[in-house]
């Protein structure tokens, strides 16, 4: 947010908290006080410049023909990113819409994302921060490019990037060109006026086009950003209004090209096939059968995989399970251990009383719950998760003349060419990445250990580029999964229905840290966890702890809501905060919630911020006589602060909707001696259109700080289907998914 | 030698029969629009029409498409010219991250072939393909809007 005047610079507290950033990276970067916002100009420029356009500045080219192309530290694999991060720079340039463009930034370290860093300390570290504060902008560029900071993941692009970056940036371009008309024309700086990629001096009329001062422009020194005002939301031509994506036109025609698309003169494929058990290491593997078979040219073998390389897809994988390796799973605790007993574990450390770390605390919960005479508690479980992106991964890889060039999909494409080339043990001027079109990421694709076996296959076959695909199976069981949790959690209610004691004790605790928030002002919490019980691998999913907390919190909340004995909205109401009440209402108007609903139907509520937007929402559904559950309909209430493209945040909303009801309703990762169970959409299903429920989406613009918008849809899903659940036959569900239980009845159904 | 006819071109391939039409398309003609996403026909990514119908082409071994006529979902454009569906699809901003469309649309585009005004019922029995990103909302509403409703 941009402040009057200077911020409040405390120097011994900023750099000790700089260096514990830093220190805390493992880095060795000096505090770069000396770097303005532009040093990565004159390298951008080397980079990513073009012959016809002039690069303003790293993230901006502006060509002679008027094009306006914002290049953006994101990927965007159909979230909307880009184009919502071009209306925030194309807005404050004041530029034609119609002709902006937007590119990815390369993997190059003069694009690292400084606006993250700076997000992330403002809010996280010192709130107080300017934005612009030169000083400020030098550190986070070291810190970024030291970290390898390109990181599209917890819907942060637009709250950090289009608010640190992009907004800044059009404003600085904005007078950069201003001040090249001035100076052309010889008049003052402030009779310069813009609209539509036009600069204009009405006092004389003169004006020019945007593409005949960008030279000029580029050629100016930039001012310090913080002298420059930002737009009013009134004076918005652009942002605010649904704008189309600029990536959907190609979409419709199959012309995308994802690796699995890349062919190459003299391109060979390659399957890869690794342990059952998720890190277990070669020990060998004859590869006669494979080597027989036709088609098949080479059987490369690494630390952990094998991969098969052939002349098409089909012959590689038809010749890799012919092989029968033998692997070592010695070093893994997970091979000992399956999800039933892991589920053991955790339900006996939620109960005892020793060795929590502490999440939120207020008051005295022990003693309030002692003397509490209207109290509950409850034990709560959640399953493993999967991705199940839609594209199981591919790669393609190059190795020629000591250079390595990588086609990836890959959530943060400039730490993937550092760990790439850590790997293949080569310095990191010696390979280059080019990050493709993805299907599917949420959070699975910001880690990078499927693209290691195409690099392998690649040394193994030098010159020649190699594709490396995943078939379903190797992916869904080789995942980074959402973790399994058990909570248990305590509450109790006074007469007039205030929450007067909270505890929420739950095992694996990962990010973020406002995920088990409980926003209903209680005046005696705690909320605590204890770690270490997972033994399988993590990864970031969609909406990361908070796709467990909002069932968590949100259910238990609904419990006692009951045991006070109101209606589950007014019980909230009465409690939360301003923000929380605009959205709840809103959602209760577009639910019908004061109306009773269709004979069969009932509805449930839930409140839950997430990302740094605050989301309410409320599912209506039966239950037929098997006792299986139809969703109808889900409504969302979201505060984003600000909205930026309301029909694509409507979009993520719907999309995150559906990932979410996909867990409530069929997600579960199981896995015993750790060979994870399920291996296709076949035993781990998704919901489809029969079962997408009709969706509304609504926005309340509280105009407080941006919060994000592809996670935020997800959390609340499972309480508020739970939660209508129970209101329509009494059977309240602490555990996921759905299809493990009849829910008329409450049993659990025989083994599926 | 497989004889087999792709977008109204016949082809003479020497490749072996259980190989799936899927992996025909994209390893041998290069015909990559049409996607894997599970190899066992439960996602549609590979949706390809064979004599009009919807078909999963992963699980469709080439020899046993003998004279029926495919069409992937590169012969929808007629030179710069959108088909119908993929203007509604467009214009609803069905895609997000675009891996499954493919899939969609050609069974969207076998699905109004059929039944030019598909209720929602006739839309939810047969759009059974996955979409991981959930654009489902605006997929139904592309259907309905390339029926012109």
């Amino acid at each position: 947010m941009a402040k009057e005047g200077k911020s409040r610079f405390m120097p011994s507290r900023r750099a000790f908290v700089i260096g514990g950033l830093v220190a805390a990276g493992g880095l060795a970067v000096g505090i770069g006080w000396a770097v303005t916002p532009f040093s990565t100009l004159p390298r951008a420029r080397q980079v990513a410049g073009r012959e016809d356009e002039s690069m303003l500045l790293t993230w901006l080219r502006i060509g002679q023909d008027d094009s306006v192309t914002v290049i953006v530290p994101h990927i965007d694999w159909g979230q909307g990113s880009q184009t919502a991060l071009a209306m925030m720079l194309a807005e404050e340039l004041d530029a034609d819409w119609a002709r902006v463009r937007v590119e990815e930034a390369p993997a190059d370290s003069a694009f690292a994302n400084s606006a993250q860093i700076r997000m992330f300390a403002h809010e996280i570290i010192f709130k107080d921060w300017h934005f612009a504060d030169t000083a400020i902008y030098g550190l986070s560029t070291k810190v970024a490019q030291g970290i390898h900071m390109q990181l599209t993941a917890g819907s942060s692009a637009i709250r950090a990037t289009g608010v640190h970056s992009m907004r800044p940036a059009g404003a600085t371009a904005r007078w950069l060109l201003r001040q090249a008309a001035a100076k052309t024309w010889g008049v003052p700086l402030d009779e310069i006026e813009t609209r539509d990629s036009v600069l204009s001096h009405p006092a004389s009329g003169r004006t020019a086009r945007y593409g005949d001062m960008a030279d000029a422009a580029a050629r100016i020194k930039p001012p310090d950003p913080e002298d420059l005002p930002l737009k009013p939301k009134s004076a918005y031509r652009i942002v605010g209004k649904t704008q189309q994506r600029l990536d959907i036109p190609d979409k419709v025609d199959g012309s995308p090209i994802y690796p699995h698309d890349l062919r190459l003169p003299g391109m060979l494929y390659g399957a890869v096939r690794q342990c059952p058990v998720i890190d277990g290491k070669l020990v060998e593997c004859d590869p006669a059968p494979a080597m027989a078979m036709s088609g098949v040219s080479k059987v490369v073998k690494s630390a952990d995989s094998i991969i098969v390389v052939a002349d098409n897809t089909w012959r590689a994988r038809k010749a890799i399970a012919a092989l029968e390796p033998q692997w070592n799973t010695d070093e893994l605790d997970v091979a000992r251990t399956s999800s039933a007993r892991v589920r053991e574990v955790m339900a006996a450390a939620v109960e005892g009383d020793d060795d929590y770390d502490t999440d939120h605390e207020a008051g005295d919960v022990d003693a309030t719950l002692r003397a509490a005479t209207n109290k509950l508690e409850a034990v709560y479980h959640v399953p493993y998760l999967s991705h199940a992106q839609m594209a199981p991964f591919a790669t393609v890889a190059q190795f020629k003349d000591g250079h390595l060039t990588l086609w990836v999909t890959s959530q943060n494409p400039l730490d993937a060419r550092y760990a790439s080339a850590e790997y293949a043990q080569l310095p990191v001027e010696k390979v280059t990445l080019h990050n493709m079109k993805m299907g599917g990421g949420f959070g699975r694709v910001s880690k990078h250990d499927f693209i290691l076996p195409a690099i392998d296959a690649a040394k193994a076959n030098p010159g020649v580029p190699v594709q490396v695909s995943w078939t379903r199976e190797e992916d869904m069981t080789h995942g980074r999964y959402r973790q399994a949790s058990v909570a248990k959690l305590e509450g109790a209610v006074d007469e007039s229905g205030r929450i007067v004691a909270f505890r929420h004790t739950y095992t694996d605790r990962h990010d973020m840290a406002e995920a088990s928030a409980v926003p209903y002002g209680v005046e005696n919490l705690h909320v605590r966890n204890i770690n270490g019980l997972n033994p399988l691998r993590w990864g970031f999913w969609r909406s990361v702890d908070n796709s467990m907390h909002g069932f968590f919190i949100e259910s238990f909340v609904d419990e006692l809501a009951h045991a006070a004995g109101q209606d589950p909205l007014s019980f909230r109401l009465a409690q939360c905060n301003k923000r929380g009440r605009a959205v709840l209402e809103r959602v209760a108007e577009i639910s019908n919630w004061h109306e009773a609903p269709p004979a069969g139907r009932a509805r449930g509520i839930m409140l839950k911020e997430a990302f740094g937007s605050i989301v309410a929402q409320v599912a209506e559904v039966s239950v037929n006589d098997s006792g299986r559950v139809r969703v109808h309909a889900v409504y969302t209430t979201i505060d984003p602060g600000l909205v930026i493209n309301p029909g694509n945040l409507t979009a993520q909303i719907e999309g995150a909707v559906n990932f979410g009801l996909s867990a409530t309703l069929y997600g579960a990762i199981t896995f015993e001696n750790g060979v994870v169970n399920e291996q296709n959409y076949t035993d781990y299903d998704m919901v489809r259109m029969a079962d997408a429920p009709h969706q509304v989406v609504s926005f309340v613009e509280s105009g407080e700080s941006v919060g994000g918008g592809g996670e935020p849809g997800t959390p609340g899903v499972a309480p508020a289907v739970c939660n209508a659940i129970f209101a329509l036959t009494g059977v309240r569900i602490r555990e996921l998914p759905l299809r493990d239980f009849n829910l008329r009845t409450g049993e659990r159904r025989g083994s599926a | 030698m497989i004889a087999i006819t792709i977008n109204g071109k016949q082809h003479s391939l020497d490749t072996e029969e259980d190989m799936p039409l899927l992996w025909v398309l994209r390893d041998v003609l290069n015909l990559t629009g049409s996607r894997y996403g599970c190899g066992v026909g439960a996602c549609g990514a590979c949706t390809v029409l064979i004599d009009g119908r919807a078909t999963r082409s992963c699980v469709m071994p080439v020899g046993a498409v003998g004279e029926g006529r495919v069409e992937t979902i590169e012969s929808l454009k007629q030179g710069e010219v959108l088909h119908k569906v993929q203007e509604a699809w467009i214009a609803e901003q069905a895609p997000q991250c675009g891996y499954c469309q493919s899939g969609q649309i050609m069974a969207a585009v076998a699905l109004l072939r059929e039944n030019p005004q598909p209720s929602d019922e006739d839309i939810d029995a047969t759009m059974t393909n996955i979409c991981r990103c959930g654009s489902y909302q605006q997929i139904r509403a592309a259907i309905h809007r390339a029926a012109g409703e």
